[in-house]
């Protein structure tokens, strides 16, 4: 199952640009009263890459997803044209768009695991278009299954493609997918947000695929918020922003010498290791970067001291697992540690132990020099307020039943000064939420009526209440859009100018650990394979997996 | 994503259907009748009047009267407050005792867990309308006893379902945020655990005062609940049974009282149910 099967033409010498595979005029699509996207207009040539990037809500998805006919029920679809290879899309039947959908046009969506049938084999899945399209017979389509998986680079092929979905990891799923949107090889390969999901390694794998496929001559059509992963692959970039398209151009151009306001402010917004010691959230157009000032870090006395934390865990088949082996590191006042690693490397769990709320199988941590894991939890009551947390997921750490104003006010009881009266309680409320940029009327909204920049704020706002040395920021950036990023990356150095505060911060994003962090954790399979000043693991990594992530990682260049 | 799922809330709306209405209505009469039955009729429930015993329904009597001319709507009206009561008092108790043996069950695991899981397992073998008969056996008929032998009767299911919903609101991020904080274990269970853990039981409380009723009208029936000369829904029933095929409104009017507020309570139940499942995300 290669190329050609399709009776599409060879691809076109790259010199010449050949004529346009998918050509759309005057898109809109409404829901209602709702337009969601208000006449985008774009074309895509076979053996190039477009990318629609834009942040939640802007209307990329549901742009993707109407090329297949999959626009979402209720929308209503109007164009001046949507045409794919000469042929009109528009007013297309359920019948017709099945012919498309897999053998002319492949589709990746960006959650694997919700996107394949839980209880069919993986091969199964992967063959799914040949099956619908009749091609072949069983055995040929099992045989061929195998061959896609093993030509995305699954290893073990045969084994996988009798496993279920739920057996295999987030990359392999992934993997999966993308083999099963080319079993066809379609000359268009859409892909949403294809490796959101995934670990550095695995979307550089992911990333070596789909520019594959475009050097076979493959369109390919790409939705992402990544802007690094949108500067490695596309050839033209469209920003889409509330259902428009503000700029489109080469990537090159659109990348490097952006027009718009909003593409610029969206390029500033990417943390690296360019935007260190700066805000990332520009004050207005043309005016200055504004550069951090802080006081000298004090490194005579670590406010947390982590000493061979060791989490062993046994499980049913008494398989003895080390989840985090021997991890040590110090943490001193006003100071950002970023621990870095991918998935499974143990990061959550030194986190949590680090905030006693899991026993360390060996090991401890001392708070301010005396002992914190060691104490019995009575003992440790009092000290908690001394370290905060704030979550990836701020809204499953807030009873649902609670208002912004009493998750803070109830935070703030627990602080070295609880409010006497409800009067006190409410006007120091009210100050947090100011420190951390929300609005008073805020105090009675619902956790789950607010966006996800200002539900992580109140996080930090809860987080700050009392009054603590140390705040654990286990991913608080990871489900946020760039812009919402930075303006959280922003408001958590601006708290520790201010308040002098210590992180502890979690990120499997290495751009973001590079901007906020003065020293380094790298983490792979419960260990710690290097550590030191950020610039210096990043500029000169040491051990090889240091090395290989840098590599691996796709980069906006100097902007 | 965000899109689809605003549009699909604008277009579920906010407006009760015409059937939770009615079923609202009906259980507010209800709830009504049984704290100011007078409100509701002028009689009185033990007006005996000989002269017109055993009449059919009529626009006088809607319901007719029994063997000794008492007016049936009257006596159902005024019976409402207890049979209420006991629905109410019945669900009460296999409240409570399901929240102590399901979140102590949740909580403390292990040996604690494996005992109480298997002490429900049992009871819920043994049919609860026995348990129910056996309570009554032991203590005799009256209403506390009723009370206590419905609630004791339906424990075992809810007491599951606590210590299912304790053990997976135990897990969630907020559980471990009031940790963080410090917060002590009680204040924690009290504040967080506890309402979080019956939010979704809510619903089948509901359901369950329902339940209760037609059982406490059933032991009674059986001779075994609230004392005959009560108007207790069940034992007008009963005491309509021996005349169902010379007078059949002195069996059948109370029944339908019956079923018709056990199908209200049900219909509110479920209406709130999916409401709550709506709002949970």
């Amino acid at each position: 199952m290669t190329a050609g099967t399709t009776g599409i033409a060879a691809p076109a010498p790259a010199t010449e640009i050949p004529a346009p595979l998918v050509r759309v005029e005057g898109l809109r699509i409404r829901f209602g009263a709702r337009e969601v996207v208000r006449g985008v207009s774009f074309t895509v040539e076979p053996g190039r890459c477009l990318a629609i990037v834009g942040e939640s809500g802007s209307g990329k998805s549901v742009t993707a997803r109407t090329l297949v006919g999959l626009t979402g029920h209720g929308a209503e679809v109007t164009a001046e044209r949507i045409e794919f290879a000469g042929h009109d899309l528009q007013r297309l039947g359920e019948r017709a768009w099945r012919s498309i959908r897999g053998r002319e046009i492949g589709y990746v969506l960006q959650d694997a695991l919700v996107s394949l049938d839980q209880l069919r084999r993986v091969g199964d899945e992967v063959a799914e278009p040949l099956r619908v399209h009749k091609r072949g017979t069983r055995a040929e389509r099992a045989a061929a299954a195998v061959e896609l998986l093993a030509a995305v680079g699954v290893p073990e092929p045969q084994v996988r493609a009798r496993q279920r979905p739920y057996e295999l990891s987030g990359g392999l799923r992934q993997r999966a997918l993308i083999a099963s949107a080319i079993a066809l090889d379609p000359p268009l390969l859409i892909a949403d947000e294809p490796t959101t999901a995934l670990d550095v390694s695995v979307q550089a794998q992911v990333l070596d695929l789909l520019a594959e496929a475009k050097e076979r001559g493959r369109a390919l059509i790409m939705i992402s918020h990544d802007l690094s992963v949108v500067a490695r692959m596309a050839d033209h970039v469209a920003v889409m922003r509330q259902g428009e398209i503000v700029e489109q151009g080469p990537a090159e151009q659109v990348l490097h010498r952006p027009q718009h306001p909003y593409t610029r402010a969206l390029l500033d917004a990417v943390p690296s290791e360019h935007t260190r010691g700066q805000r990332l959230v520009r004050p207005a157009a043309g005016q200055p970067v504004v550069r951090r000032e802080r006081a000298p870090i004090d490194r005579s006395r670590p406010v947390l001291d982590a000493r061979g934390l060791t989490k062993v865990y046994t499980g049913p088949d008494e398989v003895v697992r080390t989840v985090v082996d021997d991890v040590s590191f110090q943490l001193y006042p006003g100071e950002t540690l970023g621990i870095v690693g991918e998935s499974g490397s143990g990061k959550t769990t030194t986190a949590r132990m680090a905030l006693a709320l899991l026993e360390p199988t060996a090991g401890e941590v001392l708070l301010h020099g005396e002992p914190w894991t060691a104490l019995t939890r009575a003992q440790r009551r009092s000290r908690r307020r001394r370290i905060g947390v704030v979550y990836q997921d701020p809204l499953s750490s807030f009873d649902p039943r609670w208002s912004v104003g009493r998750l803070l006010v109830d935070a703030l009881s627990t602080g070295p000064r609880p409010p006497a009266s409800a009067e006190e309680a409410r006007a120091r409320t009210v100050r947090l939420l100011d420190q951390v940029g929300l609005s008073p009327e805020r105090f009675d909204a619902a956790p789950l009526r607010l966006s996800g920049g200002e539900r992580q704020r109140v996080a930090i706002a809860r987080a700050l209440a009392p009054e603590p040395e140390v705040i654990v920021c286990d991913e608080p950036v990871s489900a946020l859009d760039v812009s919402i990023q930075a303006q959280v990356l922003d408001l958590l150095t601006d708290l520790q100018d201010e308040l002098g505060v210590s992180y502890l911060f979690i990120s499997h994003d290495l751009g973001v650990i590079h901007h906020m962090s003065d020293r380094i954790l790298v983490m792979k399979d419960g260990r710690v394979v290097e550590q030191g000043d950020a610039d210096e693991v990043f500029e000169r990594p040491q051990h090889p997996y240091t090395q290989q992530l840098l590599t691996a990682l796709p980069r906006l260049a100097a902007a | 994503m965000t899109v689809l799922a605003r549009s699909s809330s604008v277009a579920l709306g906010r407006l009760p259907r015409p059937g939770t209405v009615l079923a609202g209505g009906f259980v507010a009469l209800v709830v009504l009748a049984a704290v100011a039955p007078g409100l509701l009729t002028s009689d009185t429930p033990t007006q005996i009047d000989l002269t017109n015993a055993l009449a059919p329904p009529s626009w006088e009597h809607p319901f007719g009267t029994d063997e000794a001319g008492r007016d049936l709507l009257t006596r159902v009206i005024h019976g409402t407050g207890l049979s209420l009561g006991i629905g109410l008092g019945a669900t009460g108790v296999s409240m409570a005792l399901a929240i102590v043996l399901g979140a102590a069950a949740a909580l403390a695991g292990g040996v604690v867990d494996t005992l109480i899981t298997r002490l429900l397992e049992v009871t819920f073998a043994f049919p609860s309308l026995l348990a129910a008969l056996l309570i009554v056996a032991v203590f005799g008929p009256s209403v506390t006893t009723s009370i206590v032998a419905v609630g004791v009767g339906s424990m075992p299911g809810y007491a599951r379902m606590v210590r299912g919903q304790v053990l997976a609101v135990k897990e969630s991020g907020y559980i471990e945020a009031a940790h963080a904080l410090g917060h002590r274990p009680w204040r924690v269970f009290r504040q967080h655990l506890l309402p979080n853990a019956m939010r979704p039981l809510v619903a089948v409380v509901t359901l369950g005062v329902g339940q209760s009723i037609v059982w406490a009208s059933s032991l009674a029936f059986l001779g075994l609940g609230v004392p005959p000369p009560s108007p207790e829904w069940g034992a007008l029933l009963d005491a309509g049974r021996g005349y169902i095929t010379t007078s059949w409104w002195l069996a059948i009017m109370p029944g339908l009282v019956i079923v018709l507020f056990a199908v209200a309570v049900t219909s509110l139940g479920r209406t709130l149910q999916q409401r709550l499942e709506g709002a949970a995300r």
